[in-house]
């Protein structure tokens, strides 16, 4: 008998499912491929997998803790529902007239994404409420009716309903609601004040379309999941990490399966948020470095930073605005077309580039021998000494450089006149700076300075790029976790419940009446808690609740996040607020306003946060000071291209397995292991730590 | 070897300078007042080197701003001498010909000093909500009735707000505390690009940028000039009628396509308007540009030495104006440059250019107060709408999407939250694009009625009334714009105009031309185009 809870992790991928058990003290993980016709099939084989090797039974689990990328996918990949959209009279192209602009300037030939619901699926009913929530004109009731006739002729699989100013006043969505469901108690229907409920038609409507199109798909699997569970024998609740990073119940993803969109990379946001509280890190940035993208999340007082609003299902370069816009709460991460498999090449003006077009994992990089013939910042790795050719993925995979170097000399070296091994420093300079690009310019978006921050690199690439990107943005340290490869699960175990409301609702500073506020904020609370306090099972732990307005100056545009105290509001608090605005604005924009006359501020959105408490104190610390490492009896040296000095360098090679605690090795190094390898540069050293990751240090520090 | 080395760090240099200007313009739209910048991203920002020469431009703004603020910090540098700048130093001006074609626009420029070395110039555009005079119409009949013109001046001098001029300001517009609010926002984000900038040549331990410019002009010519190399040389002409404000307006270009360089003349064109619909030369030529990159060089990014081989000549006439003409509203002729431009280039490159499209924004400036003996709100509201746009030779055009301008819509709830109107529809026209094997995209209706017991007046912008988008090689017209009364009055499509309590204004913007004779149009686009219901009739 054990008193530790046993859990397990699953996230469903979208070449792997990886699968991650964690019993007493140990962590047994496994990957097996995704079935894509029934993605329950390869979470069961992965249990199978992990239970079989920990000797216990399905009955034994505590808790299964899933993520997936089918709703994702089914948006990216336009394979959802039969969907019908019904909305405001006069507004029936909102969200096929998106924001009327082209996302690309210079591109004539420019297409736009197409809208998630045809034109002829959406259908409009009279019916009008005012911006500050009146009703201008009653909702057509018998056109709704005669409506439903013909939906249901028309066989809609699902249904979203979107009027204006529903976040003010959701009384026609609801009424709208109830008359389709009596007509139609078997096809699922979604309103956007219940979805997303915050200001701002083409988001909200494009959500809730989100939402309605992904829900019949999402509810066949997840029930199909939990049936096979029971099935198996499991008999521990089965629970879904949303794309804010906590967790919520079956039943509630069901309902809000847009709330599943990129549940996946907040399992290594979490990830890495854990690794932070275990080394008590304040500020951290997180650094995910796959086959085809990059992804950097900030993480400050151990806590992922999150956003109202994200964009998915970008058609176009990753290009900002290709993609649609989905408001729900979600853990912000900026994703830039940068990995292993990213295609190099030069353009007009003789500069090399990197992606984003990338060649993944088929055809793969050139080295792989699988049909890619293109050079890729995987190839040009090698080409620079950092891969070990014959030891790739444990010597599962053997890379041939010859190729690599064919494919940098045609699309790169030839052209500029460079030898290979410079083409290939050309390459891989180019990408660790658009990465440390991307990493400074979200991290100054949020008003943040990066070089007092700590990295944390995890997915296969990155720890082969860390340390450079370290160099160009002046981050000292950076932790490279074990079990890197597979981060995601291990973060879905670490998740906390939570759940976040949010609510569009203007007050200005100079009208603020508590009551009114304290009423907004006293019912988002009762949202949030409704979806967290049944579904905690350890009835022990706390809840802690987090609210943030969104606030500006009068006639701006833009808002930051301001806190406000936990506590019934009254007049007072209004220089309270005040004051915490500047100093925010200050913080964000340099210097607050001082016009000739006071400037009025307002809060546009208000966001309650509940989740389980989970703060743990700091296991361990950092250790900065190791002894160097005599691990390996026989030194191989092997010569690597070193960034810093410009030149090829003898460098150490050393098996992550036998260093111990303490042990540091001295750069220029590779530390290898069966998922990837993690180069030290001459500024760096790495030290082995406690829970068994390894920490760069730059030499001076 | 170490030359080419070399050539790697400054093309990451490079990289990084192009992500400066991007952050220095996310600064402006994060913290403007304006809608039309905040929303709508009317604004510019670049880096320059110490003699005015610009170096990189951010690609968020609106292609106005292409060349226009290029050419205006030498203006700056003639009129403060260079042993007058000093560190933490802004200077202004809203001189129409001097910075981006009219009063709205505020241009400042900061010096950036780096051990007490001048290193780079940082310039930024933004459009204020008010600068006085008649407001944002066409109706003034000169510069000195369209608002206070600010001449080169000092805003802040070595980190001192220039209170005298905050004051002038204040008491000269109609919002002054977002107008003021605008200004910070414009130093906010010069300061923050010198701030990255000096964090850059730490990083990369440069005392000046002189090899990394000289990099980026030889690299930006030589790539610009290949692509000139490609077009076919010669000569070819233009001209295009537009609704003007009281009578049409002829338009015309000359395009000279040689080895090293692609003039735009704009002799022919009718001359100056009475009315505020005049357009600087400086803004004509960056609409120019706009399009001849858009045709022959896209990929390459915006500096002086890519804009060089680009030259625009003009006698004094409407698209060359010169002060004091009333040019208030030269977005509605500078916006139908591209348009004119691109159809000389369809004569060059048969085949290979779109149809014409709406062209101008249908912005609309609405100004709603209660009616006599009523409660409510006095207030000012912007919006932004566009029509469709050109068929392309093998695309149809975009539906309701802005070209040339790089324009957003805003939300329609955002602006119902700003003043006491009602806006009762927004969405595509069907039948207003322009048949042919590709059709043109569709305009849109908008329906705007004053809140209960509220009237407004509203700001007439508009064109294509009378004269629609015309469709390119056997494709059909766009559907010409509407502006009307819901009783069916109709409207002048210019001017300020009156809309009574109860009532609803109707906006029918135009649509796109169409591309290729309609006969060729696929049978499956057809089909879809019904079922969608994009097109209602056979």
């Amino acid at each position: 008998m054990t008193t530790h809870p046993i859990r397990l992790g699953a996230d469903v991928g979208g070449t792997f499912t990886d699968v991650v058990l964690n019993t007493q003290n140990t962590l047994i993980s496994t990957k097996v491929l995704t079935d894509h016709t029934s993605p329950e099939q390869s979470i069961l084989d992965g249990i199978q997998m992990v239970i079989k090797q920990a000797g216990i039974r399905f009955s034994d689990i505590d808790s299964i803790i899933h993520g997936t990328t089918l709703a994702t996918n089914a948006l990216i990949e336009r394979r959802g529902a039969k969907t019908a959209l019904v909305t405001t009279e006069g507004f029936r192209d909102v969200i096929e007239m998106r924001t009327e602009n082209r996302f690309d300037q210079y591109d004539l030939n420019l297409q736009l994404p197409k809208p998630l619901v045809p034109r002829q699926h959406r259908f409009s009913v009279a019916g009008r409420i005012d911006a500050k929530g009146q009703e201008l004109q009653p909702l057509d009731k018998r056109r709704l009716e005669a409506l439903a006739d013909e939906l249901d002729r028309n066989g809609f699989d699902s249904i979203a309903i979107g009027f204006i100013h529903s976040y003010q006043n959701s009384i026609h969505e609801e009424c709208a609601r109830d008359i389709l469901t009596s007509r139609l108690p078997h096809v699922p229907i979604s309103i956007s004040a219940e979805v997303s409920p915050q200001m701002r038609e083409f988001e909200r409507f494009n959500t809730v379309c989100a939402n309605a199109y992904v829900r019949p798909q999402i509810e066949d699997y997840l029930t199909q999941l939990q049936n096979r569970l029971t099935i198996c024998g499991a008999t521990c609740p089965v629970l879904v990490i949303h794309s804010g990073g906590g967790l919520i119940s079956i039943e509630t993803a069901i309902q809000f399966p847009v709330r599943l969109v990129e549940s996946g990379p907040a399992g290594g946001a979490i990830f890495a948020a854990d690794i932070a509280a275990r080394f008590g890190l304040k500020n951290v940035i997180s650094y995910d470095m796959g086959g085809t993208t990059a992804k950097i999340c900030l993480i400050e007082n151990c806590k992922p930073q999150t956003a109202r609003t994200f964009e998915v299902a970008r058609t176009y370069r990753f290009c900002k605005g290709s993609g649609m816009p989905i408001s729900i709460p979600v853990i912000e991460m900026i994703e830039i077309g940068a990995g292993g498999g990213s295609i190099a090449w030069v353009d007009i003006m003789d500069r090399i580039q990197v992606g984003p077009e990338s060649a993944a994992s088929d055809p793969g990089p050139a080295c792989y021998r699988q049909g890619g013939s293109r050079a890729t910042i995987t190839d040009a790795d090698l080409v620079l000494g950092k891969l070990d050719p014959n030891h790739f993925a444990g010597g599962a995979m053997s890379l041939n450089a010859g190729m690599s170097k064919r494919a940098i000399a045609r699309d790169v070296g030839d052209k500029l006149s460079l030898p290979s091994l410079e083409a290939a420093f050309g390459i891989v300079e180019v990408v660790d700076e658009n990465m440390a690009n991307a990493a400074r310019i979200h991290a100054v978006e949020n008003g943040k300075d990066i070089s007092d921050s700590v990295m944390i690199a995890f997915g296969g690439a990155a720890p082969l790029h860390a340390a450079r990107v370290c160099e160009k943005l002046g981050i000292n340290q950076c932790l490279i976790p074990a079990g890197a490869g597979v981060g995601s699960a291990i973060g879905f175990l670490k998740a906390p419940f939570s759940y976040e409301a949010v609510l569009s609702r203007l007050v200005r500073l100079s009208n603020f009446d508590p009551t009114t506020v304290n009423d907004i904020l006293q019912n988002l609370c009762e949202t949030a808690e409704g979806f967290v306090q049944d579904e905690i099972i350890d009835r022990h732990a706390k809840i802690k609740r987090e609210i943030i307005t969104f606030m500006r100056y009068r006639g701006q545009g833009w808002e930051i996040p301001v806190v406000l105290p936990d506590r019934a509001l009254t007049h007072h608090d209004i220089d309270v607020i005040r004051e915490r605005f500047r100093k925010n604005y200050a913080q964000f924009f340099g210097r607050t306003i001082d016009s000739l006359n006071e400037l009025d501020i307002e809060i546009v959105t208000w966001s309650v946060k509940v989740s389980q408490n989970q703060s743990k104190p700091a296991i361990h610390k950092l250790l900065n000071h190791g002894k160097t490492s005599n691990a390996s009896n026989d030194e191989i040296l092997r010569p690597i291209f070193d960034p810093s000095s410009n030149s090829i360098r003898d460098s150490q090679i050393v098996e992550r397995a036998i260093l111990s605690v303490g042990d540091r090795v001295i750069g220029p190094a590779v530390i290898v292991e069966r998922e990837t390898s993690t180069v030290v540069t001459s500024l760096f050293d790495a030290v082995c730590q406690n829970d068994g990751s390894l920490c760069l240090i730059r030499k001076e520090c | 070897m170490m030359t080419k080395l070399s050539d790697i760090q400054n093309q990451v240099i490079w990289n990084r300078l192009i992500s400066v200007v991007e952050e220095q313009a996310m600064t402006l739209l994060r913290t403007a007042f304006s809608t039309s910048v905040r929303e709508a991203g009317d604004l510019s920002a670049g880096v320059f080197t110490p003699d005015g020469l610009m170096i990189a431009q951010a690609v968020t703004g609106t292609p106005g701003h292409v060349n226009t603020m290029a050419e205006a910090v030498p203006h700056f540098l003639a009129e403060v001498p260079a042993e007058k700048m000093f560190a933490g130093d802004c200077y202004v001006t809203n001189d129409p010909w001097k910075g981006t074609g009219h009063l709205h626009d505020i241009t400042m420029v900061a010096p950036s000093f780096k051990n007490n070395r001048l290193v780079a110039f940082f310039a930024c555009t933004a459009h204020v909500v008010d600068i006085g005079g008649r407001g944002f119409s066409s109706d003034g009949k000169s510069i000195y009735e369209e608002g206070l013109l600010i001449p080169i001046m000092k805003f802040i001098n070595a980190g001192t707000v220039n209170r005298d001029l905050l004051n002038i300001v204040h008491n000269n517009v109609r919002d002054p505390d977002q107008v003021i609010g605008d200004f910070y926002s414009l130093a906010s984000c010069n300061e923050i690009g010198h701030r990255r900038l000096i964090d850059l040549m730490g990083d990369t331990c440069l005392d000046t940028l002189d090899h990394v410019s000289t990099f980026i002009f030889s690299r930006s010519r030589s790539a610009t000039l290949t692509r000139i190399k490609t077009l076919p040389k010669g000569q070819w002409s233009n001209t295009m009628t537009v609704d003007g404000y009281d009578v049409p307006i002829k338009l015309a270009v000359t395009l000279s396509i040689r080895t090293d360089e692609i003039n735009v003349d704009f002799s022919h064109c009718d001359g100056i308007s009475n009315w505020g619909i005049n357009c600087p030369l400086i803004y004509s030529k960056a609409y120019a540009c706009y399009a001849l990159k858009c045709v022959v060089a896209p990929d390459i990014p915006n500096n002086a030495a890519s804009l060089e081989p680009f030259t625009v000549s003009s006698p004094p006439n409407i698209l060359n104006a010169k002060k004091p003409a009333p040019v208030s509203l030269r977005h509605v002729m500078g916006h139908m440059v591209p348009d004119l431009v691109f159809g000389a280039l369809a004569k060059a490159l048969p085949g290979q250019i779109m149809a014409e499209g709406a062209a101008a924004l249908w912005n609309i400036h609405i100004s709603v107060r209660p009616i006599e003996g009523k409660d409510g709100q006095h207030s000012e509201v912007l919006m932004f709408n566009s029509g469709g746009t050109g068929a392309r030779p093998s695309l149809d055009g975009l539906n309701a999407t802005a070209f040339p301008s790089g324009v957003h819509t805003m939300p329609i709830e955002a602006t119902e939250h700003t003043g006491a109107i009602v806006i009762w529809r927004k969405e595509l026209r069907p039948n207003s694009g322009g048949a042919g094997t590709w059709r043109g995209g569709l305009g849109q209706v908008i329906e705007i009625a004053p809140a209960q017991d509220h009237e407004f007046d509203f700001s007439a912008m508009f064109d294509r009334v009378h004269h629609p988008a015309r469709g390119r090689d056997g494709g059909e017209n766009g559907a010409p714009g509407i502006v009307q009364l819901n009783d069916g009055t109709p409207f002048h499509p210019k001017g300020w105009q009156h809309v009574p309590a109860g009532k609803r204004l109707i906006l029918k913007a135009p649509g796109g031309g169409g591309f290729g004779p309609p006969n060729e149009r696929s049978p499956d686009a057809r089909t879809a185009d019904q079922v969608a219901g994009y097109v209602t009739k056979e």
